[in-house]
């Protein structure tokens, strides 16, 4: 506990990462503060995706990586032996660039997580159900209709059915991998108003898919290009006063 | 250039031709043959009475054409074929594509494609000879020649394709699905069972009917393990009885009847009802398709 208040939420050691030899992330090291929305930006290729699927363990399913240095969550090495990953994907809550509806209804794609995870309790359910809902900016859309087919809705709500279904968890932290790449401006400003509110109670990263959107939402962004992380600063700087001269090639738009 | 444009357009005619007359022929032959099987078994219907047609003895020497316990017999066999190889079919295709190490798959695959290939005869006379005598020892049955030893030996020549079928609709779900599973704290299993089965389901009912198709149409396997006696399967012991199904009767008697006595018409009008018992099975399997596809998502 002590940590969650002095330290960051998420800290990134010199962690370098190779895919079938080559490397997709050199030597980079990051400090993610709780309770902000931090943004990881760059052009493709850059290894902001690859560092998000680090924080989850999702890249222990990739057959040919090589990982070095540490993550650590709360001070706590979530690469360690005996790191319990289906406890840390409960924490570390994440979603994709495509809205994915699972097989089922609304109510089931929501409750889906807190069910393997064991809970049994209706009213308990009912209460993560309504409140992740809610908080994923959807609950007003769907509220009549929880028991219908998800993949019924439009992409947009879609998307933030995922986020509910993420929500549901309770994770501390939220991934978001290009989370509106799919969707039309004005689902893209619902997505983006929940993240405000969400900041509130959850530590959440965003992969972009703009650098205007990384500029709108980022309490802090980094920038990343070929797998280095080359600027890290609070959103309000970078955008205005990037200190290295390929951030502001970039955030400019001279280069990306 | 302008030279070759008249020859080039007349080949690309002639090759679109020959394809259509080869597309047309196909659906041609497959008319021609439902014709020939209405044109042969049609007047069964009109030549024997409608009761002695659904009674329940078959013994067309006597001028009894009761169909049901053939009828009655291909589905019990198949049933209970398709009850054992859908839930050994559908776990092996989860263990090749989603448990099974790389190197294991590329084994198990072409393996898995050999047991398709073997030859029916060859595995009613494994059934004869191995897996009756075990059943007839094994359960303490009068012969081992029943229906249960038949739906075993159906059962094992419909998984190669419920395997590799269902296998490929496993393929088919994107890895994403994996990653939301996974994210949200499944296990690989859960992933498996929750995420990635329920979303090739389409792809899993179509696997269960081709095996269904290949189990009902089955004939010289069944021949030879089932015991041929035509017996109405209605007690609960008739799984592990003797009996019959219609493909069985066919072969058995097609050799041996005058043509165009009713007993000849008897055995196309058998052949008609196997027919539309297969296109109702298709039909089945294609609209369960149709109507995911239509509701959207799942592919």
């Amino acid at each position: 506990m002590t940590q969650t208040q002095s330290g960051p939420k998420i800290r990134i050691e010199k962690v370098s990462y190779a895919y079938e030899g080559k490397p997709a992330l050199r030597d980079v090291t990051i400090d993610v503060p709780a309770h902000a929305i931090s943004v990881f930006f760059g052009p493709a290729g850059g290894g902001k995706t690859t560092l998000l699927r680090l924080i989850n363990r999702l890249n222990d399913v990739v057959e040919g990586t090589h990982m070095s240095g540490r993550v650590l969550l709360d001070g706590q090495d979530i690469y360690a032996p005996g790191m319990d990953v289906i406890q840390l994907r409960r924490r570390v809550g994440m979603v994709f660039a495509l809205p994915l509806p699972l097989p089922g209804t609304i109510r089931e794609n929501v409750l889906y997580g807190p069910e393997l995870a064991g809970v049994r309790d209706r009213t308990r359910l009912e209460e993560l159900l309504s409140r992740s809902l809610t908080q994923a900016a959807l609950w007003d859309e769907v509220k009549d209709r929880l028991d219908n087919p998800a993949s019924a809705l439009s992409g947009g709500q879609q998307q933030r059915l995922c986020i509910a279904r993420s929500l549901a968890l309770e994770p501390e932290v939220l991934l978001l991998d290009e989370p509106t790449s799919g969707l039309d401006p004005i689902s893209t400003g619902k997505v983006e108003e929940s993240l405000y509110e969400l900041k509130q109670n959850y530590t959440i990263v965003i992969v972009p898919h703009s650098t205007q959107q990384a500029a709108r939402v980022a309490d802090y962004a980094a920038f990343f290009l070929m797998g280095e992380l080359i600027e890290h600063q609070p959103g309000t700087e970078i955008f205005t006063t990037p200190r290295q001269q390929r951030t502001e090639d970039y955030v400019t738009g001279r280069f990306g | 250039m302008s030279l070759n444009k008249p020859r080039r357009r007349w080949s690309e005619f002639a090759i679109e031709a020959g394809i259509r007359v080869l597309g047309f022929s196909s659906i041609g032959f497959v008319l021609l043959i439902f014709l020939f099987l209405l044109r042969e078994g049609l007047p069964l219907f009109f030549e024997v009475p409608l009761g002695n047609l659904f009674s329940t003895r078959w013994y067309p020497t006597f001028d009894l054409f009761g169909i049901l316990p053939l009828t009655l017999g291909s589905i019990l066999v198949t049933i209970t074929a398709i009850a054992i190889a859908v839930p050994l079919g559908v776990a092996s295709a989860v263990f090749v594509r989603e448990v099974a190490p790389g190197w294991a798959r590329e084994i198990l695959k072409p393996m898995i494609e050999v047991l398709a290939g073997i030859p029916s005869v060859v595995l009613g006379f494994f059934g004869m000879t191995l897996l009756a005598p075990f059943i007839r020892e094994t359960l303490g049955v009068a012969t081992g020649l029943t229906a249960f030893t038949g739906a075993l030996i159906l059962a094992y020549m419909a998984l190669p394709t419920i395997i590799s079928v269902a296998e490929d609709a496993l393929d088919a779900v994107p890895k994403s699905y994996r990653d939301a599973g996974l994210a949200m704290g499944a296990t690989q299993w859960q992933t498996i069972w929750r995420v990635v089965v329920p979303a090739a389901r389409s792809g899993m009912v179509m696997a269960v009917m081709l095996g269904m198709g290949r189990a009902i149409g089955e004939t010289m396997a069944v021949m030879m393990v089932t015991g041929n006696a035509a017996r109405m399967p209605l007690t609960l012991d008739s799984l592990f009885r003797p009996m019959r199904t219609m493909t069985a009767t066919i072969a058995a008697e097609m050799g041996e009847v005058a043509q165009g006595s009713t007993h000849y018409h008897a055995l196309f009008g058998i052949g008609i009802i196997l027919f539309v018992l297969t296109f109702i099975i298709n039909l089945a399997a294609a609209s369960t398709i149709f109507k995911r596809r239509r509701r959207g998502g799942l592919r």
